[in-house]
């Protein structure tokens, strides 16, 4: 072979060794928050914050078109900042949401909700933060999206005005 | 006497199975990244985050479930990040064989270098 070729292939080689080492050096090194995207939901079922009677199952989840899941705690400052955007999408926009109260207090998460309104359907209480983790969570407040108890948006962090935007988007 | 004997042995052997369990529990707790927290590990971590993950562990070692169970199910949560001797996998793989490919690749050229000069 002719050596104007060799060391072409050479070149080439060594060029793709490098760009492959890099790619695989840049990934996956950080927290991926969309680790849940696309997944079922984790099987749980918990007791309602106002009746123990009813539950928060997530196979019935599972059976609903749209649903969004907030997990929220009275102790949470950010969670105090997103409530009015739950309060619009519940009040204007007629979405389902249900609350997962996180390692809270129940008579403090109902006076929370007696102060501030209370825009979920159903509040499960996850004393422990158990589900939380099964959620693939790691703080309050986070905001999921349910499509048929398909996770299909995550929102970490308290909503805003863009978040909102993102699920009436996602709701059409 | 023979009561005595048997509740000695029964306590030597507890703890051993207790101790072994720790063990492992530590192993685990060493090896599961605090994500809310600089570079530490949930065993170093007092965060909440930290203190509910072990609980969790905890909870399913003594459930029955392997290490491995349990380090497939936070990586399904929170990616191959969440520990930090990932599995042996095609990245991490890469990562271990190209240098040693472009080493390789060096060597053969240095190799022939030399033959060629002295030819």
């Amino acid at each position: 072979m002719n050596n104007k070729y060799k060391i072409t292939i050479l070149a080439i080689t060594i060029v793709i060794i490098f760009i492959l080492f890099l790619r695989v050096l840049n990934s996956n090194k950080t927290y991926q928050p969309n680790q849940m995207i696309g997944k079922k939901i984790p099987e749980f079922i918990l007791e309602d914050l106002f009746n123990k009677n009813m539950k928060l199952d997530s196979k019935i989840l599972s059976e609903k078109d749209f649903v969004v899941l907030n997990i929220w705690a009275s102790w949470c400052v950010p969670c105090q900042i997103e409530h009015p955007f739950l309060m619009n999408l519940k009040n204007k926009n007629k979405i389902n949401i249900v609350g997962l109260n996180y390692k809270d207090e129940n008579a403090n998460a109902k006076n929370f909700l007696k102060k501030n309104g209370n825009p979920f359907s159903l509040i499960g209480v996850d004393k422990k933060g158990e589900i939380a983790i099964q959620l693939g969570a790691y703080g309050v407040p986070e905001t999921y999206i349910l499509k048929k108890g398909k996770i299909i948006f995550k929102h970490i962090g308290p909503l805003n005005e863009d978040a909102t935007n993102k699920i009436l988007e996602l709701k059409k | 006497m023979k009561k005595i004997i048997f509740i000695i042995i029964f306590f030597i052997l507890s703890s051993n199975v207790f101790s072994a369990n720790e063990e492992l529990k530590n192993k685990i707790y060493k090896n599961v990244r605090c994500i809310v927290c600089q570079g530490q590990s949930i065993y170093e971590s007092n965060s909440d985050f930290a203190i509910d993950l072990k609980k969790l562990i905890s909870k399913k070692l003594d459930s029955g479930e392997s290490e491995k169970q349990i380090y497939d199910f936070l990586i399904s949560r929170y990616g191959e990040w969440v520990v930090f001797n990932p599995a042996l996998n095609f990245n991490s793989l890469a990562l271990w064989l190209l240098p040693l490919i472009i080493f390789m690749i060096g060597g053969l050229l240095i190799y022939r270098l030399n033959i060629n000069k002295k030819k």
